[in-house]
């Protein structure tokens, strides 16, 4: 049987990347290289493209932008690596990445069978349907017989599937690889419907030419917090990117903003929250092998988690997302950081 | 000198450097040793990687349901099936394809190949532009082109174009024809093409024995298509047309009934075909120019018509040239199909390589599932045309 295995493994060890051992040790490995490695999308407008310059934006990117500042002082010193939904968890495993911030939903069987660490929620999100306006269709329980275009290597294909079995309806479905290709077959007609998370539809219609022509079916048909990972086993490094989404969180339920969180962090004031979080009350970069001014350096540089949301995908930019559950819950949605302290 | 040789024999360690005949004994050891070295450090290295990220090495997730639907599947299958199952329809689709391939490559390939030989300087030169246009851009961009075309030009199924009154629609979501359905009675037709085959295979050799007996010729192929072609018809008729039509029927978003090729399907086909019979072509072409000028003068002072020199003296004597590179060719077409995935056809790289990997995580296994699909494929080819390469040679005496 070990033959066996070692043969079979033989034969395909080709084609897997095998970086070295990726485990231990990876905040001295991202310090020692100077940069950090952050696994992102191929391109989803408003949560990672790069722009007309080719500098990568949106709400994902903002999120390791923070994360290279929190720990190597500097926004800008990420490596950004593009993969598709189904090369993001071999290229993370393999040592390529060092962060996955790619609209990825958390599930159990990625969490415990893929061996990821999930770091907790940026984006609670949840599958939805596109059609187009003159279709006449005002419902996901008309669609019978249509055919779906969908990402493969997504949740999405997983419920879609569930949904059209549990409401005894047929479907076509038509795999695709990337975003920009369902786009392009979706818009040629070759499919009826396009699905996939609703702020992902949202952002792919705010790149259409008519994105009016297209409507955005009511039912969303599962729960899909999106969220960060690292590979498991390295619950140093899990901390130190946990923080830092907790810290960006936080710093908007206390009230402290790109503009403002260099004055806080000069002075200690009256609110202990705000004080543990910019670092002059406790010592709480040192539990994460960081410095003082760790969130201070990730807020300076990014905003706060409200300012990241509305920069890029808020009500003001193409995509026009409403906070809905993504929402302080302070605010009536379900956004919750754990307290520094 | 020579006992001043042997006097001082220089030291084995010397020799095995130095010299001639055990120095190459010396560097193949030292080659195999350390290609077996540097395998045994890349799979050591991967199992290793595996275990400390606890991944183990099982084929157990095969059985698990697979959770996903295909949309072209030509057994039972749906997101229930196990992820065997869709490994199974994976394979099938990518056997569909590259047969299909082969076949329309192989026809439209010596077509071109002796067109390319004609003396018309027009046809000629047209099927050198073409060759040498498709030849020289990657697979890959064909496949796109292709697909692209099809569901960017054909008309939505509401506006789907009509031909041959109602028996084929096309339009970007595939080709619709009706779909044969046989009833029970079929299969006396079915026995009858049997029988027609078995015929043809009998009166081949008879045909040869009184040939070689008598000199006597009999028309073999007329009466071999009589019979495999012919015969079938007569029992159909016979058993009162025992075959009905599913007609494809616009109903809601899509088609129902019928038998439909998708546009996946027909972009891969037709780009493998046209830029793999560009080679076949050329292939084709090399292999009748082998053949000297001075056979067919010596074919034609015998007596023999253009049509037999052709068939008995030409295309035997090209086929041994043609052969091996065409097997080539067909392994080419199999591995290309694996391209599928750019245009989303559910082959096995898509299926059991695409989307059961990405939804277990089994990289290992399920990588090693379709590489062993591959070489399976490719020796299975290899072996058969290395028997028709040895039933073509050339028999000597």
């Amino acid at each position: 049987m070990k033959l066996f295995k070692t043969l079979a493994v033989s034969a395909t060890v080709a084609l897997v990347s095998t970086t070295g051992v990726a485990n231990a040790g990876t905040l001295e490995d991202v310090k020692a290289r100077g940069e950090l490695n952050c696994v992102v999308t191929t391109g989803v407008a408003g949560f990672g493209a790069p722009n007309d310059a080719g500098r990568w934006e949106g709400f994902d990117v903002d999120f390791c932008r923070a994360t290279a500042a929190a720990v190597l002082g500097d926004p800008n010193k990420v490596k950004f690596v593009p993969t598709t939904g189904k090369t993001r968890f071999t290229v993370l495993n393999s040592g390529e990445g060092d962060l996955l911030y790619r609209n990825t939903t958390i599930t159990m069987s990625r969490d415990a069978d893929l061996k990821l660490t999930f770091l907790g929620v940026n984006y609670y999100d949840g599958q939805g349907f596109m059609v187009p306006k003159a279709l006449g269709v005002t419902s996901a329980k008309q669609l019978d017989g249509a055919s779906v275009c969908i990402q493969t290597g997504t949740t999405t294909e997983l419920n879609l599937a569930d949904y059209f079995r549990a409401n005894n309806m047929k479907y076509e479905p038509v795999t695709i690889e990337t975003n920009e290709e369902g786009q392009t077959n979706y818009l040629a007609g070759r499919c009826d419907v396009y699905t996939t998370d609703a702020s992902g539809l949202a952002a792919t219609r705010s790149t259409f030419e008519h994105p009016n022509a297209h409507i955005i079916l009511p039912e969303i048909i599962s729960k899909e917090p999106l969220g960060p990972a690292v590979r498991q086993g390295d619950d140093q490094w899990a901390d130190v990117t946990r923080w830092v989404l907790n810290a960006l969180i936080s710093a908007e339920e206390v009230g402290i903003t790109q503009a403002n969180v260099k004055q806080h962090a000069a002075k200690a004031g009256s609110n202990p929250d705000i004080n543990r979080i910019v670092g002059t009350e406790g010592d709480f970069g040192s539990m994460i092998g960081l410095d003082k001014q760790w969130a201070v350096r990730a807020i300076a540089a990014v905003g706060n988690y409200g300012e990241i949301f509305e920069r890029n995908v808020g009500v003001n930019t193409s995509l026009g997302l409403a906070r809905g559950l993504n929402a302080q819950w302070t605010n009536g949605g379900i956004l919750y950081s754990p307290p520094i302290r | 000198m020579t006992t001043a040789d042997t006097s001082s024999k220089p030291s084995l360690f010397y020799r095995l450097f130095f010299d001639k005949e055990l120095r190459s004994v010396t560097i193949q050891v030292i080659t195999m040793a350390m290609m077996i070295g540097f395998t045994f450090f890349i799979v050591n290295n991967a199992m290793t990687n595996l275990e400390t990220i606890g991944k183990g090495y099982s084929f157990d997730f095969l059985w698990d349901a697979s959770n996903y639907d295909i949309n072209q599947h030509l057994i039972a299958y749906d997101s229930r099936s196990p992820h065997w199952r869709a490994a199974l329809v994976g394979l099938i689709n990518t056997l569909l394809v590259a047969v299909a391939g082969i076949i329309l490559s192989t026809i439209v390939g010596f077509l071109l190949g002796v067109l390319r030989l004609s003396s018309n300087w027009l046809v000629n030169r047209t099927v050198y532009v073409y060759i040498e246009y498709v030849r020289n851009v990657p697979v890959l961009l064909h496949i796109l082109l292709v697909h692209g075309l099809i569901v960017n030009t054909l008309p939505v199924p509401k506006n789907a174009m009509m031909a041959f009154d109602g028996t084929l629609f096309l339009t970007n979501r595939g080709f619709y024809t009706p779909k044969p359905i046989f009833e029970p009675a079929m299969w006396a037709v079915l026995i009858a093409f049997v029988i027609g085959i078995a015929f043809t295979i009998w009166f081949k050799h008879y045909a040869k024995k009184v040939q070689d007996a008598t000199g006597k010729i009999y028309p073999v192929l007329w009466i071999s298509l009589g019979a495999i072609i012919g015969l079938p018809v007569i029992f159909f008729f016979l058993t009162g047309m025992p075959l009905v039509f599913d007609y494809p029927v616009l109903s809601g978003f899509n088609f129902k009934g019928g038998l439909v090729l998708r546009p996946e399907f027909v972009a891969l086909w037709i780009a493998l075909s046209l830029y793999t019979a560009a080679f076949i072509a050329e292939i084709v072409r090399a292999g009748i120019q082998a053949i000297s000028h001075g056979q067919t003068e010596a074919a034609f002072a015998l007596g023999l018509k253009p049509g037999r020199t052709m068939q008995l003296i030409i295309i035997p004597q090209a086929l041994r040239v043609i052969i091996p590179p065409l097997s080539s060719q067909y392994l080419n077409i199999t591995k290309n199909s694996s391209l599928a995935i750019a245009i989303g056809y559910m082959d096995i790289v898509a299926t059991i390589g695409g989307i059961s990997l990405n939804q277990t995580g089994r990289e290992m296994e399920c990588m090693t599932i379709v590489l062993g699909i591959y070489l399976m494929f490719s020796l299975m080819i290899s072996a058969f045309m290395n028997w028709y390469n040895k039933r073509m040679r050339l028999v000597e005496r």
